[in-house]
């Protein structure tokens, strides 16, 4: 069974769809419980980063994501989520993450050139190093994207793309995994990707 | 690089998808989920869902095709029609809508897109105009078209942005129907220099129209447009291959 972490943050019904739409059956949950006994785990998100990581402490699932991880157990951050398991994020004052993968949320607006619009918004192509995330899909493919801060100085980085310059669009760390895109959003590349990542071996 | 989007719009009345010609004689098409997965498999980039009922009723059937449409098809969707309220907002949000277009609730209550944006976050307001040029200059209309505001379109949408809309749609309502072309001139003249995406609507004809917009709107990020569509007119595989062919970035 697949777990997607509801901390209310960000709507979740179109995520449930497209795992429902694969043959995988995905059950939105805040208990430790479910999360503990999942094959595997989405991180969902959207909106500020303090705001979710506090939500995120006041139910608990703080630590208990940060132990799960070191099970071993496939773990894929998405959007903001992906934010999240980075070790801190300057949005809006300086916010400390799960450090599951290492680095730092930026703004997008200290890398890109002027004249860029901020937020980052549709559809753009994957730079990637393979990886199983990515078994299903073709270099250059696009996916949609919506974001104004990103991941920065991270060894983790396996995937970016070119918004005047070069944005994290992937990074992974062993089991756990995170795209700044939002495959749920990202038709039958997103969807590929999402297939991918819940036929990732614990 | 971005892609250049392109955005069919589907207006929604009892169920149906209609599409108005200058918002007159509105005239049954199809139905929005079938449509929805056709545009989606096509390679359109993005969805429009406009509610154009006005009773309850119709309000429930309008977000059981949401609902439907979300869990069919995995783009993203742009919900509008009489959105007014934080409540409106919550309930397009929850079945399945990406982003919420605010119009007339947002000439009627000058707070709903700063409140709405503190909620949801920037990225999910858009703010759509229907703006028409009247002497000599550009003027918002509310209400689909039939209230003339009195407000200068680029100032609105300046106020718009500065309140925490993320992205613009403007509807030349001159152009809007015609399908003579986008608005370009309308285009520069409003949304030259905004810092959020700029959706041009109204007029779209052919796809050679959709290049001269993405040529003479260089800020434009997307084209949005129905009839053609839905008429098959022109047909999203082929508008994509001649946009490329034009050096156009676009999603293949």
């Amino acid at each position: 069974m697949l777990a997607i972490v509801d901390y209310g943050v960000g709507n979740l019904f179109s995520l449930r769809c497209s795992l429902n739409s694969l043959g995988v059956e995905a059950a939105l949950t805040s208990s430790a419980e479910v999360l503990r006994s999942a094959d595997r785990i989405i991180l969902p998100g959207v909106g500020a980063f303090g705001d979710a990581s506090k939500k995120l402490r006041e139910t608990g699932l703080f630590d208990e994501l940060k132990a799960i991880a070191k099970s071993g157990k496939p773990i894929l951050g998405i959007c903001l989520g992906m934010q999240l398991l980075f070790e801190k994020s300057f949005e809006f004052g300086v916010h400390e993450g799960l450090g599951l993968i290492k680095g730092e949320v930026r703004p997008i607006s200290e890398v890109i050139p002027s004249g860029y619009k901020i937020p980052h918004i549709g559809w753009n192509s994957l730079d990637f190093a393979p990886h199983p995330l990515f078994k299903y899909i073709n270099n250059g493919d696009c996916v949609y994207f919506v974001h104004s801060f990103y991941g920065a100085d991270s060894p983790d980085v396996i995937a970016t793309t070119d918004y005047g310059a070069r944005l994290t669009a992937a990074v992974a760390r062993e089991n756990v995994m995170g795209c700044q895109f939002h495959p749920e959003k990202s038709g039958r590349v997103g969807l590929a990707i999402l297939k991918a990542f819940c036929e990732v071996k614990p | 690089m971005l892609r250049k989007r392109i955005i069919p719009c589907l207006d929604v009345k009892n169920g149906r998808v209609t599409k108005g010609v200058n918002f007159l004689a509105n005239r049954d098409v199809a139905d929005p989920i079938e449509l929805a997965k056709f545009y989606s498999d096509c390679g359109a980039d993005e969805l429009v869902f406009y509610d154009i009922t006005a009773s309850a009723e119709g309000r429930t059937i309008f977000t059981d095709i949401l609902k439907k449409a979300a869990s069919t098809v995995f783009i993203p969707l742009t919900v509008g029609g009489g959105i007014s309220s934080l409540d409106d907002f919550d309930r397009v949000l929850k079945c399945g809508a990406d982003k919420v277009s605010v119009n007339s609730g947002a000439i009627a209550d000058k707070t709903l897109i700063r409140r709405a944006a503190e909620r949801y976050g920037s990225q999910c307001v858009v703010i759509s105009a229907d703006v028409k040029r009247q002497g000599g200059g550009y003027r918002v209309y509310g209400r689909g078209g039939r209230d003339d505001t009195g407000m200068g379109a680029r100032e609105w949408i300046k106020f718009c942005v500065d309140e925490g809309a993320g992205e613009v749609v403007l509807n030349s309502m001159d152009a809007d129907g015609v399908k003579n072309g986008f608005d370009t001139e309308m285009l520069n003249d409003v949304c030259s220099g905004l810092s959020v995406p700029v959706i041009a609507s109204g007029g779209a004809g052919s796809a050679e129209d959709f290049v001269k917009l993405f040529k003479e709107v260089p800020f434009a990020d997307a084209g949005l447009a129905a009839s053609v569509f839905h008429y098959r007119e022109v047909e999203i595989p082929d508008l994509k291959k001649i946009l490329a062919e034009s050096g156009v970035p676009v999603r293949m």
